[in-house]
């Protein structure tokens, strides 16, 4: 018997286990490029003011920063096939300057597009199936999710069709387009929360309820920036049914009543902060209760949406390759990549393999045209033509073989993407700063190379093990440096570049904000603290301790009086 | 003055009277708060009553009146606060009001097709030659993704 899942020689034509765009999705791409490239001329032409483009290209990506305009690009719950990435490597090579930037939200960044190419770049990402609808802005964002969905061993649920639901939903909606303030979901189906759901306005979790059916747990008014705040579970258990309506009648709430007298105090978390949370779910509730019948999502629609993304062809025989462990005991720096850079897939013989974003000499999360054609390749040749972004801004193919990890660790190596140090110190996430970022008060990148040359013995990295370092250069915290277990701020001391440094942070199930560990460090003490904070780190940790635990058990006061003791 | 309605230019013959203005005869709107003071002399005088309301009013404060209000202007101070756009889906979605809803003041021709998409169906633009701006910018999309009013 044929079914969906057969995948016999005869059929030469790969099944995506990507969402693939039908005809209206098309049109809307189309139209959406149409309509950004007439309201771009009518700027040019001084028919729509600053202002007002202003808004409209926000939410067409576009920001304009020091040197040039940057593009933020959509990276849907982080999920790209190969030819997605060669168009991106051809728009880093047409409009760039030969590379891009994987952000911590799954998406793309170009830095150096001239205005008034972007509606082509725009429409040369529509032809392949890709935008940069409401990348920014106060409206809703790309929707982001697990990047090892539907393969990691720990899943209730795959995420993938909620979150393509959901990205649906939330694409061009009338209602919420003009938010007090931007708006971000984030979907896990695992135990392990890789999402960061508790740092989202609303993060949505799969769970079992009592009779083993699966819906989700809602959390609400989490975020991270000047003020982070760590969600609360408004809904224990909501029926899938129920997701839009759900999701609905909290935008609704947000809307009418979320602050537009500040700013700084717009997001949802300050709604829910300031009205309470028993207050803020009787609103949600009555709006939902009164939406809520006639507006379900039906389960063809559930199952529709699931069959986009059904599994690939595993092979069922990967595991029996014998040559892997073979390979992992003559090469020993293969052994390690393995170690570091692979996670375990739910198909035995197979592995999710991280490619690391994080050479030492290289800014975090970029990537050259070069790089990103090979990788495409790459992920045609080894794991059937995809290729996921991830929060840590690195890449991941996530269904190798293991017979032929060590050929494709070679050919990563020759591309500078084997770094091993996936979730080690130096995985930095690194905004972008004030090299490129007008709101910056502090460099990022440049102190981010220094902590990497300072830490340049593989052994020692890999002895301290998970340790997450997080750098932004302003307050604005793209790189949530107050969930980093080590997080460092960049702030600005009468025109001078300075640092804070919190300990303990985490977005993971036991989400904690860090701990200020004292005044902030000058430039060039930055460094040495941090190298002070993994040696305390070192002398005091018990047995295989992570530093986070060892963190939580002594406080921050070992390490400060280390950080400090010279001042 | 001419303005949009269901997708047609057309004259206006309303106008909307200011709190300290006198009533005059004819299609005539005023504020919300003008309405829940005035409204026993406004209900009296002939001609079609219309409501202005701001951002920040609350549309079921209106709910009990809407059979007797043939006009509500949705009055935009700047076109980036949103709530205009949940206050039309709540007159139309939850108190199914049925007479015009027009959109006025500070919003961007940019905006029309979401607006049409909430329920609106009138717009008067701030100058006379967007008009056939926001015709055209009413059909910025063929296609839509989720369920609203329209
Ligand atoms: S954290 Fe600040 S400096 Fe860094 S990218 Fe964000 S806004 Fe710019």
């Amino acid at each position: 018997m044929i079914t969906s899942h057969d995948y016999s020689p005869e059929r030469p034509i790969k099944r995506s286990s990507m969402y693939q765009y039908n005809d209206n999705d098309q049109i809307l791409v189309d139209e959406r490029v149409a309509q950004f490239r007439r309201q771009t001329e009518q700027f040019l032409k001084g028919e729509i003011s600053e202002d007002q483009y202003r808004a409209l290209r926000l939410r067409n990506g576009l920001y304009v920063q020091i040197h040039a305009p940057m593009l933020r690009i959509a990276g849907p719950y982080g999920l790209f096939n190969s030819k997605q990435l060669r168009k991106l490597a051809h728009i880093a090579r047409t409009y760039d300057k030969n590379y891009c930037h994987f952000t911590t939200r799954q998406n793309v960044q170009f830095n150096w597009p001239k205005l008034e190419e972007v509606p082509d770049i725009l429409e040369e990402l529509a032809s392949v199936q890709m935008h940069a609808i409401q990348t920014s802005g106060n409206c809703m964002r790309n929707t982001t999710s697990d990047h090892l969905a539907g393969v990691c061993i720990d899943e209730i649920e795959d995420p993938r069709p909620y979150c393509e639901i959901i990205r649906q939903w939330t694409t061009l909606h009338p209602e919420f387009d003009y938010l007090p303030r931007k708006f971000k979901i984030a979907v896990s189906g695992a135990l392990h929360d890789r999402a960061a759901t508790q740092f989202h306005d609303v993060g949505l979790h799969l769970v079992k309820n009592d009779a083993g059916e699966t819906g989700f747990k809602v959390i609400v008014g989490g975020g991270l920036g000047r003020t982070p705040v760590i969600g609360q579970v408004i809904k224990p258990y909501l029926e899938k049914k129920h997701l839009l309506s759900y999701l609905e009648a909290i935008l609704r709430i947000y809307n009418l009543f979320g602050r537009r007298d500040n700013k700084y105090k717009a997001r949802i978390k300050i709604l829910v902060k300031e009205s309470g949370l028993d207050k803020f779910f009787t609103l949600v509730e009555q709006e939902w209760q009164l939406i809520r019948d006639g507006n379900e999502l039906s389960n063809e629609r559930i199952n529709a949406m699931k069959a986009h993304f059904v599994e690939p062809a595993y092979q069922a025989d990967a595991v029996l390759d014998a040559g892997f462990s073979e390979q992992q005991q003559e090469n020993k720096a293969f052994a390690t990549w393995v170690k570091h850079n692979t996670a375990s897939h739910k198909i035995p013989g197979y592995h999710a393999v991280f490619l690391s974003l994080k050479a030492p000499d290289s800014p975090p999360g970029d990537m050259t045209d070069t790089q990103l054609d090979a990788v495409a390749d790459l992920a045609d040749q080894y794991s059937f033509g995809e290729i996921r972004s991830t929060h840590r801004q690195n890449l991941i193919l996530a269904d190798v073989k293991q017979a032929e990890l060590f050929a494709l660790w070679q050919q990563l190596d020759g591309l500078k993407l084997a770094t091993p140090n996936i979730g080690t110190v130096t995985d930095m996430i690194c905004c972008p700063g004030l090299d490129f970022c007008s709101l910056a008060n502090a460099g990022s990148i440049g102190v981010a190379k220094e902590i990497n040359e300072a830490l340049d013995d593989m052994d020692y990295i890999h002895d301290i093990g998970d340790l997450k370092i997080n750098m932004s250069g302003c307050m604005n915290g793209c790189a949530h440096q107050s969930v980093g277990h080590i997080g460092i701020l960049g702030v600005d001391k009468k025109g001078t570049e300075w640092y804070q440094i919190t300990l303990g942070g985490s977005s993971e199930n036991k989400a904690a904000i860090g701990e200020r560990l004292g005044p902030a460090v000058a430039k060039n003490q930055v460094t040495k603290a941090v190298t002070t904070i993994l040696d305390v780190y070192v002398k005091n940790r018990l047995n295989d301790e992570s530093f986070l635990d060892m963190v939580n058990r002594v406080g921050i006061t070992p390490f400060k009086e280390q950080v400090y003791a010279n001042n | 003055m001419q303005i949009i309605k269901d997708k047609q230019i057309i004259d206006d013959n309303w106008s909307y009277i200011a709190d300290d203005a006198d009533l005059k005869a004819g299609n005539i709107s005023v504020s919300l708060a003008r309405w829940h003071q005035d409204k026993a002399q406004l209900l009296s005088r002939e001609g079609k009553l219309g409501v202005r309301i701001g951002p920040a009013d609350v549309v079921d404060d209106l709910a009990p009146d809407l059979k007797t209000i043939q006009l509500i202007e949705l009055d935009f101070t700047d076109f980036a606060d949103g709530r205009s756009f949940s206050q039309a889906w709540l007159l139309r979605g939850r108190h199914h009001y049925s007479g015009e809803i027009r959109a006025t003041g500070h919003y961007m021709t940019d905006q029309v097709f979401y607006l049409s998409r909430v329920g609106v169906n009138a717009f008067n633009p701030e100058k006379v030659e967007d008009l056939p701006i926001v015709l055209a910018n009413l059909n910025d999309f063929t296609v839509k993704y989720q369920h609203s009013i329209n």
